[in-house]
């Protein structure tokens, strides 16, 4: 078994940061582990510009901030960079178990930073397991990493930010989108984003959901339907769409299986997507070898997943290192900086999911009560 | 359906290979997915369910969800919606849960 100053599992942008930050801070003995054979997680797929006021990456394709990332990282030799490692558990001592190139390794890590993401939700509706419903994140790997079209006409579920854009990229690579639908009352992505679609001539529909998928082997069709205020079908407005293909965007939830294994205390929290590690200020968990960053510790984007995995490896760095000033100086402005990004209405919902669990003993209390160190 | 002209995009596909489906010869370029591959082939069925025999294709596209399970090279519940296609490779539709106890 190895023993290492650090182990970071996921190398999308709160990992990578989370890498360069603490080599950069002086840490030699790094270890990230990426599932996948390639680095940047979700940002090699996303071809459209950031926003935000991150003066780094606002107006950059999250494309292009994937190879900023790996030149910088390239550079740093010592970082043990495994591509194609899977961590397949954490254990009581805190091991770190993972496998690669077929073989099973052990590390035991002063620290960790668990920076694993988010995973696709689904919705309920008859047929949803047909072959040609995806979600929204796959069909923009399909198109935008592969090349590959998912279909020639699509209906798209969900007018959040990544239904919308979504929609464009579609547009952009010549399918045919035949409607956006949301259940809720009003269109929760950018206006930016939805005028692009209008523009393009296709219908938003609001207070519409989809009530079951056609088709035997894959799908054919897409029956939808409109809802009242008050979430009730309303009868008569149930029609068909000839589409082969449904795009699930009804949002993402937090990848969180290691922080359970770790013994992290979790809450359930809505507005961060789902069951979420509770955090201190240093976005440590209630295991102090352990810190989570990024979409893994509540959905937001990936400028907030940057700055969470820098601030995760200050901290990390102020454990493990004796010279501490600068550090804390870093602390502060990397705080600032998140506290920055998360102001105003559009943070409102991140602000409010985040001060339920802080600083909270009690968030979850009841949840996962076999893993509660209280 | 492969895009060929895309206003943001560039697909490096100079080198064609070929694997495997069911027995069928399928066309593809180094670096596309087993299950990109096959969609691009127009095969979107994958597996059948375990219990309901029910057609499954991928739904994540990332190595979350296991919906894309297949017997490649005759090993059962390889995730085809990362694992990289080969040249040469035997892919089969995978039927309910994968046998294992050969490897074991
Ligand atoms: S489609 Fe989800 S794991 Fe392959």
């Amino acid at each position: 078994m190895k023993k290492c100053d650090l182990a970071i599992v996921g190398g999308g942008p709160a990992g990578l940061a989370a890498a360069i930050k603490a080599h950069e801070l002086g840490l030699k003995d790094i270890y990230l582990l990426e599932r996948d054979n390639f680095l940047g997680g979700q940002l090699v797929k996303q071809t459209h510009q950031f926003f935000g006021s991150h003066k780094q990456f606002a107006g950059t394709r999250g494309i292009d901030i994937a190879e900023i990332f790996k030149e910088k990282l390239a550079k740093r030799e010592e970082i043990k960079v495994l591509k194609g490692a899977v961590a397949q558990g954490y254990y009581e001592d805190d091991v770190l178990g993972y496998s690669y190139n077929n073989s099973f390794y052990k590390l035991k890590p002063k620290r960790t930073i668990l920076a694993t993401g988010a995973s696709e939700k689904m919705l309920a509706f008859p047929n949803n397991d047909l072959p040609g419903i995806y979600g929204a994140g796959a069909v923009q790997t399909l198109m935008n990493q592969y090349g590959i079209i998912p279909g020639e006409d699509i209906l798209m579920v969900g007018a959040g930010n990544i239904g919308l854009i979504v929609a464009y990229q579609l547009l952009q690579a010549g399918v045919k989108v035949k409607a956006v639908i949301e259940a809720t009352g009003s269109i929760g992505g950018y206006a930016v984003h939805a005028s692009k679609i209008r523009r393009a001539g296709i219908p938003i529909l609001t207070n519409h959901t989809i009530r079951e998928a056609k088709g035997k082997e894959e799908v054919e069709g897409a029956v939808i339907q409109e809802l009242d205020d008050d979430w009730q079908l309303v009868a008569g407005t149930a029609r068909e769409l000839a589409v082969d293909t449904i795009c699930l965007a009804v949002g993402l939830t937090p990848k969180v299986d290691l922080a359970i294994q770790a013994g992290c205390q979790m809450a359930y929290v809505a507005e961060l997507g789902g069951d979420v590690p509770v955090r201190d200020d240093c976005l440590q968990t209630s295991n102090p070898r352990v810190y989570i960053a990024g979409d893994s510790a509540g959905i937001e984007e990936a400028t907030a997943a940057i700055l969470e995995g820098e601030l995760a490896a200050i901290n990390v760095a102020q454990d493990i290192l004796s010279d501490r000033k600068e550090l804390i100086a870093e602390d502060k402005t990397t705080r600032e900086k998140l506290k920055a990004l998360r102001k105003g209405p559009v943070g409102e919902h991140v602000r409010k999911g985040l001060n339920k669990v802080r600083r909270n003993e009690d968030a979850g209390k009841d949840r996962y009560s076999r893993s509660w160190k209280g | 359906m492969r895009i060929k002209n895309h206003p943001i995009l560039d697909f490096a596909r100079d080198r064609e290979i070929t694997f495997y489906y069911n027995g069928q010869e399928i066309a593809a370029y180094p670096g596309e997915t087993i299950a990109s591959a096959l969609h691009a082939a127009g095969i979107r069925k994958l597996s059948t369910s375990s219990k309901h025999h029910r057609p499954r294709g991928f739904f994540c596209a990332i190595g979350n969800c296991s919906s894309c399970f297949m017997v490649v090279d005759g090993e059962p519940n390889v995730k085809t919606c990362v694992v990289e296609v080969e040249e040469g490779m035997v892919v089969e539709e995978q039927e309910g849960r994968g046998d294992l106890s050969e490897k074991m």
